[in-house]
C-alpha cells in the first residue's frame, strides 16, 4: 500500500496529464456503454433512461419477427464485402502501376487529381451526384444531344449498388494508394534491379517482387476492414440514398436505420436494440478475425 | 546502370499511362462539372439540363449572385466552420499528444492497463443511441456551439498513432532532462512536442479536414440555423430544393418557379473551394503523414 502511494506520488504529473482524455472517454465511451439499457425499455423522454419501463426482448422482437434486421445485416455486410473487395483491387492495382511510372510530372498531377475526392464531405459528393447522373444530369444532356434516351439512376434500386461501390472508389482509392505506395517505397532497390539484370520482364517483377512485398500491408488492411464489416458508412448512405424509399430497399445500412429510428420517425427503443445487435455483431466479428489470425500467423494480429 | 527498355516495358506503359490517365480524369471531372454547372445559366439548365461545356450563350454569374445577396447566411456558417475547426483542432492536437506521450513513456508504471482501457473502445461501444440521449438530455448539448467541438477531440486510433511516434524517440531525452530537474509536463511542452513536427502537422491535417467537413454533429445538434457549419448549410439547401422539386411533381406547379438549380453548386463551389485551392500545398503532408500512421496500434 505504501509502496503504491509512492508510486503514484512519483508519477502524479504524468496521471494528471492522463485525466482529461481519461474522464473524455468515461464520459463519450463508457457511460453509453452502461446506455445499451436502453434497449430494454420503453423509452420516453420524460422519464429518462434510467425512469422508463422495461420490456424485456420487446424491442428486438419486432426487428427480427418482421425479418428487418436481417435484410439490413445483409446489405450492410455485402456492400462492405464488396467496397473491401474492388477496393483492394483498385487501390493496389494503382499504387503498383503509378510505382512504375517514370514521367515525375505525369506521376505527380495524376495522382493529385486521385486524392482530391478524399478530401471533400459527402454532402458534397452529393451534389456532385446529383449534378452529373441527376433527371438534368450532365449525362443526360450529353445523351440526348447524341440522341439516346435518357435515365434516372435515382429510380433504379437495382442497379443502384453499383453506382454506391463507383462512388467509393472514386473517393476512397487516392487515399488507398497512397497507404500502398509507401509500402512499395519500403521494398529494397536491390531486389529490383537484381531482377532486372536477371531479364526479368515487368510483369514478373511485379507477380514475384512487388506483390509478395505488398503481402502483409495488404493483410492488415483487409483485417481492420473486416473488423468493421458489419459497419455501414453512415455519412455515404445517407448522402447518397437519403429518404429516397425507391432505393432504400436495396441501400439501407444498419447505420442508416438507427439513425432514421432514433430522429426521423423516432422509435428509440427499437433504435437501440438495432444499434446494440450492430455492436456485438461487430466485437463478436473482431474478436474471431483476432483469434482465428493470431492462430494462423501472430504477427498479423492486430490485439 | 542503364537497363535497356525492352517490348513489355512499353506495353506496359500504354497500360499504365491509359488506366492512370482515363481515373484520373474520372476523380477530377466532376469538380470541373460543378464549377461549369455554377457559371451556366438558369433557363438552360432547366430546359437542357446541366451542361458539360461553357459558352458565352450559357455563361452567367446569377446563381453567385444570388448565393451572394444575402450574404449574411454563408458568412454566419463560414465564421462557425473556421471557429469550430481552429478550436477544436487545438484542442484535439493537445489533448492527443499529451495522453500518447505519458502511454509511450516506458517508465510509467500502469501504460499497459491504460493503453488497453483506450483501446477496447475501439472494439465495443453502446451505439448511437445512448451516446445520443447522454449528450443532449444530459449534458445540454442541443444548439450550442461547443456541441460541435467535443465530439471530434479524442480519437483513440490518433492517440495510438501519436503514441507510436513519441515511442520512436529515444527515452534518454526525458530522461536527461528529468535529471536536470524538469518536469514531467515540462519535458513534454518543451521537448518532446516540438520534436514531434511530422506528427503533430499530420494529426492536424487529418484532424482539421474532419472538422471542416463534418456536417453530423450539426445535425444531431442545430436545431436553429444560427450554429449551421458551412457543410450543414449546403446539405439543407441542397434538400430544401429537393424537397420543393417533389412538392412541385405532386402540384403540378412549375420546376421553373423553383429557387435556382444553380444556386446549389454556386453554393457548393463556395463551400468547397478553400480546400480545393489549398490542397495543392498540403498534400505532400497528407501523404507524408499516411505513412506515420500505417504504424501498427
Amino acid at each position: 500500500m505504501k509502496l503504491f502511494g509512492k508510486k503514484i506520488r512519483k508519477n502524479r504529473t504524468l496521471l494528471l496529464m492522463l485525466i482529461p482524455a481519461f474522464v473524455f472517454v468515461i464520459i463519450f465511451n463508457y457511460i453509453p456503454m452502461g446506455g445499451i439499457i436502453v434497449a430494454f425499455k420503453d423509452y420516453n423522454y420524460n422519464s429518462g433512461i434510467l425512469g422508463s419501463p422495461w420490456v424485456g426482448w420487446d424491442n428486438f422482437n419486432y426487428l427480427f419477427v418482421t425479418g428487418k434486421i436481417w435484410e439490413l445485416t445483409r446489405n450492410t455486410l455485402l456492400y462492405n464485402l464488396a467496397f473491401i473487395f474492388f477496393g483492394i483491387v483498385f487501390e493496389v492495382g494503382f499504387a503498383i502501376i503509378l510505382s512504375e511510372i517514370t514521367n515525375k510530372v505525369f506521376k505527380k498531377i495524376s495522382q493529385g487529381f486521385i486524392f482530391l475526392p478524399y478530401f471533400i464531405s459527402w454532402v458534397v459528393v452529393s451534389t456532385i451526384m446529383l449534378n452529373i447522373f441527376g433527371e438534368n444530369g450532365v449525362l443526360n444532356s450529353v445523351l440526348s444531344t447524341v440522341g439516346i434516351e435518357g435515365f434516372n439512376i435515382y429510380k433504379q434500386a437495382a442497379q443502384w449498388p453499383i453506382v454506391m461501390v463507383l462512388v467509393r472508389l472514386w473517393k476512397q482509392t487516392g487515399y488507398g494508394t497512397v497507404v500502398y505506395l509507401a509500402a512499395i517505397a519500403g521494398i529494397s532497390q536491390e531486389m529490383t534491379e537484381a531482377a532486372q539484370i536477371d531479364g526479368a520482364t515487368i510483369w514478373q517483377r511485379i507477380r514475384y517482387i512487388t506483390i509478395p512485398s505488398l503481402k502483409p500491408t495488404i493483410i492488415i488492411m483487409t483485417l481492420l476492414a473486416v473488423g468493421n464489416i458489419f459497419r455501414g458508412d453512415f455519412g455515404m448512405f445517407y448522402q447518397l440514398v437519403g429518404s429516397n424509399q425507391l432505393l432504400l430497399k436495396s441501400s439501407d445500412v444498419i447505420d442508416t436505420y438507427v439513425y432514421r429510428s432514433l430522429i426521423t420517425t423516432p422509435n428509440i427503443g427499437m433504435s437501440a436494440a438495432a444499434g446494440l445487435y450492430q455492436s456485438v455483431l461487430c466485437f463478436i466479428t473482431i474478436c474471431a478475425v483476432n483469434y482465428i489470425v493470431k492462430r494462423i500467423d501472430p504477427d498479423y494480429t492486430l490485439f | 546502370m542503364k537497363i535497356k527498355k525492352g517490348k513489355d516495358t512499353i506495353t506496359f506503359n500504354i497500360v499504365a499511362y491509359t488506366l492512370v490517365g482515363l481515373f484520373a480524369l474520372a476523380c477530377i471531372i466532376p469538380f470541373y462539372l460543378i464549377v461549369v454547372g455554377s457559371l451556366t445559366d438558369e433557363r438552360t439548365i432547366i430546359t437542357d439540363g446541366y451542361q458539360f461545356f461553357l459558352n458565352a450563350k450559357n455563361f452567367s454569374l446569377e446563381s453567385y449572385q444570388m448565393a451572394l445577396k444575402t450574404p449574411e447566411t454563408i458568412l454566419r456558417a463560414y465564421g462557425v466552420t473556421l471557429f469550430v475547426t481552429i478550436a477544436g483542432t487545438v484542442l484535439s492536437i493537445l489533448l492527443t499528444t499529451m495522453t500518447g506521450y505519458v502511454l509511450a513513456r516506458p517508465d510509467f508504471p500502469w501504460r499497459n492497463g491504460i493503453s488497453f482501457f483506450f483501446f477496447f473502445t475501439t472494439l465495443f461501444n453502446g451505439g448511437l443511441v445512448p451516446w445520443y440521449l447522454l449528450c443532449t438530455q444530459y449534458l445540454g448539448f442541443t444548439n450550442r456551439i461547443y456541441s460541435l467541438i467535443i465530439p471530434g477531440l479524442f480519437s483513440v486510433w490518433n492517440m495510438i498513432i501519436a503514441k507510436s511516434f513519441m515511442k520512436g524517440i529515444p527515452f534518454e531525452m526525458t530522461e536527461a532532462a528529468k535529471i536536470d530537474g524538469a518536469g514531467d509536463f515540462y519535458i513534454f511542452y518543451k521537448i518532446i512536442f516540438p520534436m514531434s513536427k511530422p506528427l503533430v502537422a499530420t494529426l492536424t491535417l487529418f484532424i482539421a479536414l474532419a472538422y471542416w467537413n463534418d456536417w453530423y454533429n450539426c445535425m444531431l445538434f442545430m436545431s436553429t440555423g444560427e450554429n449551421w457549419n458551412l457543410q450543414y448549410t449546403l446539405q439543407n439547401i441542397l434538400n430544401s430544393t429537393e424537397a420543393l422539386k417533389r412538392v412541385a411533381a405532386q402540384t403540378g406547379m412549375q420546376v421553373g418557379q423553383l429557387p435556382s438549380e444553380g444556386l446549389k453548386l454556386a453554393m457548393t463551389v463556395i463551400a468547397t473551394g478553400p480546400i480545393v485551392l489549398l490542397y495543392p500545398f498540403l498534400q505532400k503532408y497528407f501523404v507524408k503523414g499516411l505513412t506515420i500512421g500505417a504504424v501498427k496500434g
